[in-house]
């Protein structure tokens, strides 16, 4: 085992509101044409949508797509992009021996049935034989492949022939962090060479809508950025799939293959959100990663969700920090498995271009910018539970 | 000069000092392994919720803690943090409430379920139609909060996190049947690297509830013979007809040799060696050729430093299933060669179902138990065998036997399939 290998991120597979791909992606942050989010859909709730998209150019069979969810079909888009991005899409050689993480919530339900038979149950009184009758007859038989969480990895390997190894992290954005902290350790360890690694969500879901305002925790009415003075506290999902190639270095140029950036430590750790607790929780990882930055060439970019006290508590953090920060959930939303991977994988876009992109009007904690951009601190703290904090290099 | 405390590459040494289950035929190791070995089943008649009209109706439930607990991400932290306990107090390790070092979780699919949907339906306007628009209206009045912890997928996780004390972010995973293993697999890993000297692999599953009974008989997955349920679990026989849905947890406390051998703790086995290898032939089908079920083992056996002949015991994946116990005949043959049929092979899925994420964790424990105590347990209802299984399944009775070393098979949904080489304590 080599302590000197390094972990480079050589692929990007990115989908969201703001496009799709990594070129999207760059167009749209550093002409400070973002975000796109509304209330349309699921009103008051606001959120950052895919809009309709053509999955056939990443899952040519129909028959694939049919036998998904959305999450499911996102997700699976997202990776091929990765994969093509990082030159290595329909290499078998490569794909037998690539590890996979997945980060993963649960699947999508059926709306209609849920809703007739929430209709029905109340007038039953053989309720659960109710349940019973009408689940037989109404749940599609391929629904289940589309709501099971490591079915997402499934679908890739399926659909891209990734069979190294499959593991699906779960537990909201804790399970993104731990998706990238665990597939850069083994590379960094000499125990893989490749990865692929990333998360997927829907937003466009009222079952997941619901499971968050039991707690209330959706934004309602206009949308605000995060940070932005006076904000009410909420959560913005946004749809998106945010998937990445990683690779040791020695295995990147022996394959002659492009890096974007270098995955740098990343640190996480359980705090409760009690008052207080994100502010020291988030502090000590911060710390961590800061003792690799460089004061004026580092940027924060901020995966802080909106809820409060946790982005209240972050905001003070990264104030304190004197970094520049750029909210990455104000510009894509929220994507709970996926937040930390899309954060890194912007942060890689933004340090390959060495420079930092504009921030926000009316945010005074984005007013600062950076120099030449030469590394980034990723940040993520969970809704409920989880947090993190990475950094993202420029190489050479 | 060799280090005693380190395998033939230089790794680190992998031992287990603790060991908690929980499963349909009882709490605790000693319980489960009286029962195991004496070739009783735990799968019965489903009572929690009606099963008329139902094509299966049969399960190995873990009903008295169910009574308490309601849910299936409850239950599911019940149980673990029951096997846990016993697993922790074997070990002696740590203090209470300070175990030294992370967390790893394996947790069954969880999401709100019809209890909860029924409280906001009754809620909502009794003159129209449910609809989540509707409901989405008046549910984050407070009266539903504790629905949203409850059906987070990292609550079973931080549950056992606060209760034990574990260190750092705890992971909580799913690579579906294979995920006890797959946890096991990742303690395995990060002591390996040095980031830990022990941690805690946990995998729990408590989802016997009507939708997802109903969801695994839509794809038609469940064994249907509902009229002697304790005879409905029939790994490799001919007249198998799918698995049996059961709940259970298992917990292992695993370490570096050194670490334990330094704390003075009893060494109860060594895992040492881990394979794995996905699948991307069909979501619920092994690929034909059974190239995953091989190369996973295969590596397993390569990650162990040993070869097919140092195996003296196979724990199988075993579901019951006509696709898996084919396809895992298949790969033992491959990988076996004309040693297959002499190699035992037992399933304890005959006895206990297959409690599906927390399988890889409660069968890898009954392996170790099985090297500990010179005994295998059988593979019961064998009464019509599959010819087209020439294995030795240990049939119907326990057999006492010398077994070295064993391998335990999980194979899961969408491909995702773990070996574990295991073995005694180390001379």
């Amino acid at each position: 085992m080599s302590a000197s290998r390094e972990t480079w991120i050589t692929g990007i597979g990115l989908l969201s509101s703001l496009g799709e791909g990594t070129e999207a992606h760059r167009t749209r942050l550093f002409s400070g044409d973002v975000p796109v989010a509304n209330a349309a859909q699921f009103p008051p709730f606001v959120l950052h949508p895919l809009g309709n998209i053509s999955f056939d150019k990443q899952i040519p069979k129909k028959s694939d797509q049919r036998q998904m969810e959305q999450w499911q079909r996102i997700g699976t888009y997202t990776a091929g992009l990765a994969l093509t991005d990082a030159g290595v899409a329909g290499n078998k050689e490569i794909l037998s021996r690539m590890d996979m993480i997945v980060a993963a919530g649960g699947g999508e339900r059926d709306p209609a049935v849920d809703a007739g038979l929430m209709t029905d149950l109340r007038k039953s009184n053989k309720p659960e034989q109710l349940i019973n009758d009408r689940l037989q007859t109404e749940l599609r038989p391929t629904l289940f492949l589309g709501q099971l969480s490591n079915l997402l990895a499934g679908n890739i390997s399926i659909v891209h022939g990734v069979t190294g190894s499959s593991r699906t992290f779960l537990g909201e954005e804790g399970a993104g962090i731990e998706a990238l902290r665990i597939a850069r350790a083994r590379i960094n360890a000499g125990t893989s060479d490749i990865a692929l690694v990333g998360g997927a969500y829907n937003a466009e879901r009222p079952d997941m809508l619901l499971l968050f305002e039991f707690a209330a925790l959706n934004l309602k009415g206009d949308f605000a950025p995060v940070f932005a003075p006076k904000r009410a506290a909420g959560m913005a999902a946004g749809s998106m799939g945010a998937f990445m190639v990683l690779e040791s270095r020695e295995h990147a140029e022996k394959r002659g293959a492009m890096p974007i950036a270098k995955l740098g430590p990343i640190y996480s750790g359980r705090g409760r959100r009690d008052a207080g607790e994100v502010e020291s929780s988030l502090g000590s990882l911060l710390a961590e990663t800061m003792k690799q930055a460089e004061v004026g060439a580092t940027a924060i970019f901020s995966g802080a969700t909106g809820c409060e006290p946790s982005t209240a508590e972050e905001a003070k953090v990264l104030t304190d920090s004197k970094f520049p920060v750029r909210s990455i959930t104000s510009r894509v939303g929220h994507g709970f498995e996926a937040a930390f991977p899309i954060g890194v994988a912007l942060a890689a876009i933004a340090v390959k271009e060495g420079k930092l992109f504009p921030g926000l009007p009316n945010v005074p904690l984005e007013a600062t910018s950076a120099g030449q951009l030469k590394s980034a601190i990723v940040t993520c703290v969970g809704h409920w539970r989880g947090e993190g904090a990475g950094m993202v290099e420029a190489i050479g | 000069m060799a280090n005693a405390m380190r395998d033939r590459t230089g790794r680190p040494i992998i031992v287990v000092t603790g060991m908690g289950v929980v499963s349909s035929l009882g709490t605790g190791k000693d319980d489960n392994w009286k029962n195991l070995t004496a070739g009783k089943s735990g799968i019965k008649q489903i009572t929690r919720f009606p099963t008329e009209g139902l094509k299966t109706a049969i399960a190995g439930t873990v009903d008295e803690l169910y009574a308490e607990t309601g849910s299936a991400p409850v239950l599911s932290e019940k149980m673990a943090a029951i096997a846990s306990e016993e697993a922790i107090a074997q070990a002696g390790i740590g203090s209470k409430g300070n175990f030294p070092g992370p967390l790893f979780c394996a947790v069954p699919p969880i999401e709100a379920e019809w209890p909860q949907r029924r409280a906001v339906a009754a809620d909502a306007d009794p003159l129209k139609p449910v609809a989540y628009e509707d409901v989405l209206k008046f549910a984050g009045n407070g009266k539903f909060r504790s629905f949203h912890e409850t059906f987070m997928f990292a609550t079973v996780a931080e549950g056992l996190a606060e209760r034990f004390g574990t260190k750092g972010m705890p992971i909580s995973l799913s690579t579906a049947c294979a995920s006890g293993a797959t946890s096991i697999q990742l303690a395995v890993e990060a002591i390996r690297r040095g980031e830990c000297d022990a941690a805690l692999a946990t995998a729990t599953d408590g989802s016997v509830h009507a939708e997802a009974l109903i969801r695994f008989s839509l794809i038609s997955a469940l064994s249907t013979q509902n009229e002697n349920p304790q005879e409905s679990s029939k790994p490799f026989s001919k007249n198998r007809d799918g698995f049996v849905m059961a709940e259970g947890a298992g917990a292992l406390v695993i370490e570096s040799l050194e670490h334990a051998r330094a704390r003075g703790a009893k060494i109860l086995g060594v895992i040492e060696g881990c394979g794995e290898m996905a699948d991307g032939f069909h979501r619920t089908r092994s690929s034909p050729d059974g190239k995953p079920i091989v190369g996973c083992i295969t590596r397993a056996l390569q990650d162990a430093g040993v070869t097919p002949a140092d195996i003296d015991y196979i724990n199988a994946h075993g579901t019951s299933t006509p696709e898996n116990d084919k396809m895992e005949n298949v790969g033992v043959v491959a990988v076996f060669g004309e040693r297959a049929s002499k190699v035992p092979i037992s399933s304890n899925k005959s006895m206990i179902g297959h409690t599906m994420t927390a399988a890889g964790a409660i069968e890898a424990i009954f392996s170790l138990l099985t090297i500990a105590n010179s005994r295998i347990p059988p593979t019961i209802n064998y009464k019509v065998p599959d010819p087209a299984i020439p294995l030795d399944v240990v049939p119907n009775v326990a057999r006492d036997a010398r077994v070295k070393r064993a391998i335990s098979n999980s194979f899961g949904f969408g491909g995702q399939n773990v070996s574990l080489v295991l073995a005694g304590e180390p001379a």
